[in-house]
């Protein structure tokens, strides 16, 4: 049993301080996730930050990033994801953790 | 004139702030600095707090440490698709002056470090990114840049407890990237929902908590395994899997939480709660063999940068503190002797980690890991079986009981065949021996 879920509601919950224009990860070269078979990014985010695009590639958004790091070891053969931490007081900001 | 520190430690999590807590207690002039917009802002924790290590760093922390409940119950469950078997471990016992687990609302633990570390004098900046260790022509790591501006600080010491990521050991080339099938990714929520029904739907009185871990056909065949907790006002519920499995598997992580909070046995007890919080965090599975480089010339990691993770047990932030605390030792040991913070000085860290707890536990699970990577029956197969056969067990229908044992023993066989439930068992005790 699989039941529909948006993340988009499970993100609504927390709390982010978004650092306007100023993404922390960013895909290196997109013709590289083109030609990626298995696009494991777009399966592992547990914020749903990557998703497969009309052309083929893979398109990211970190504005619900959890900054796990697990883009970052999947990608790790390709080296296709630059990964980084938001700048300081950036990003999200866990009530509870 | 530049500000030079007598150490400085990079993170706030458990492993930070136990090193950060107890130099600043000697008297040393201690820097911690922490991304996050807050303490805790970025830390992540089931959580299971273990008071043993605590209390060795700070012996009164009951007085005020916001704790949620003491542990008196501990159920561990196999879930089948609509079923579960298990074991229940309770005992009055547990109810004490000075319980030994607790749950935890980790933001809160973080903010009341962050205090009892004013107290003792250490300093505490938050909303400060480092952004890499500033080495010397030696190679010797002698402070570090922020994203402040500005912002290079120096310290005769460095003690990395960035946590799981690990970025800037990585960034110096101290380690390696982790691979996939050493770390686990956990995802989890926090569910809000009136005290008493906490305590009717689980059997406890104000204070007591109930754990449950879970395995089973909820990770969907995955190397993984999920929990519930109860907190004094709220359960936190969550699962994790190995970041390998997730890769070649096609369910992302938040489908998987959904179907285990719907799972038939799971929904009753969180009925009705609401969603205030939902989380994601790497944890490090690797043990033993993934155990980085931990020391050299003007620095030391510790925590989960340091891949101190027991998860035979689910420990991990006992290790971080023990680590952290064994790491501050070390340098108060040579501050105090007026020695230099040299790797081969640096390297009485080690040698405490080795005669500790730590390293001698994730030494008897070296093997583990790689066993439960390579044998996914374990959390596939056994699951099925053993609720199966629990079913065939528990349902009167006249068959009599030798004939229900074969049609048992034949459905194990039939999965794993003799040789494979032989060596499934041989492989289970080269895994905890």
């Amino acid at each position: 049993m699989s039941i529909m879920v948006k993340v988009e509601e499970k993100l609504y919950q927390n709390r982010y301080i978004v650092d306007e224009s100023r993404p922390h990860i960013q895909i290196r070269n997109a013709d590289v996730c083109k030609s990626c078979d298995s696009q494991a990014c777009t399966v592992c985010c547990p914020a749903a930050c990557y998703s497969r695009n009309e052309t083929g590639g893979v398109t990211l958004v970190t504005d619900g990033c959890l900054e796990c790091g697990t883009c970052r070891v999947v990608c790790q053969d390709k080296g296709n994801i630059a990964w980084d931490y938001p700048r300081g007081g950036y990003g999200i900001s866990y009530k509870f953790g | 004139m530049v500000e030079k520190f007598d150490a400085i430690v990079i993170g706030a999590g458990p492993s930070g702030n136990a090193a950060t807590y107890t130099l600043a207690k000697q008297g040393l002039k201690v820097l911690q600095l922490e991304r996050g917009e807050y303490p805790g802002a970025k830390n992540v924790q089931g959580g299971i707090m273990y008071s043993h290590e605590l209390e060795k760093i700070i012996p009164d922390f009951r007085d005020d440490c916001p704790t949620e409940r003491h542990i008196i119950e501990q159920r561990v469950w196999l879930l089948g698709d609509d079923s579960y078997v298990g074991t229940n471990y309770r005992s009055e016992g547990f109810n004490t002056d000075a319980p030994n687990r607790y749950t935890i609302i980790r933001a809160n633990i973080d903010k009341w470090w962050a205090e009892r570390i004013r107290k003792v004098g250490g300093l505490q900046i938050c909303e400060t990114t480092v952004t890499e260790l500033i080495r010397d022509a030696s190679g010797r790591v002698t402070g570090v840049r922020t994203d402040r501006e500005g912002g290079e600080i120096h310290a005769d010491v460095v003690i990395m407890a960035d946590g799981v990521n690990a970025l800037l050991a990585k960034r110096a080339g101290m380690q390696a990237e982790a691979a996939p099938e050493n770390v686990a990714l956990a995802v989890k929520e926090i569910l809000f929902i009136d005290p008493e029904l906490i305590q009717q739907r689980f059997g406890i009185k104000e204070e007591e908590g109930v754990v449950i871990e879970i395995m089973g056909k909820v990770t969907k065949g995955m190397v993984g395994t999920a929990f519930l907790y109860t907190n004094k006002e709220s359960l936190t519920i969550g699962i994790g899997c190995l970041i390998s499995d997730f890769k070649t598997g096609s369910c992302p992580p938040y489908r998987m939480l959904e179907d285990l909070k719907n799972h038939p046995v799971i929904k009753p007890l969180i009925e009705g709660a609401e969603m205030k919080e939902y989380a994601a965090h790497m944890i490090p599975e690797g043990g033993y063999k993934a155990v980085p480089q931990l020391y050299g010339d003007g620095w030391m990691v510790v925590g989960d940068a340091a891949h101190f993770n027991n998860a035979a047990h689910r420990e991990g932030s006992n290790l971080a503190m023990a680590s952290g605390r064994m790491a501050a030792e070390t340098v108060i040991g040579l501050h105090q002797a007026g020695r230099p913070y040299s790797a081969a000085n640096l390297a009485a860290y080690k040698k405490k980690l080795d005669d500790s707890f730590i390293m001698k536990d994730l030494k008897k699970y070296r093997e583990l890991p790689g066993i439960m990577h390579g044998n996914k029956q374990f959390f596939g197969a056994y699951p099925d079986e053993i609720t199966a056969a629990a079913h065939n067990w528990f349902t009167v229908d006249s068959v009599d009981k030798k004939s229900k044992e074969k049609e048992i023993m034949k459905s194990f066989i039939k999965r794993r065949s003799v040789m494979g439930l032989v060596g499934d068992a041989i492989k289970l005790v080269r895994a905890v021996r």
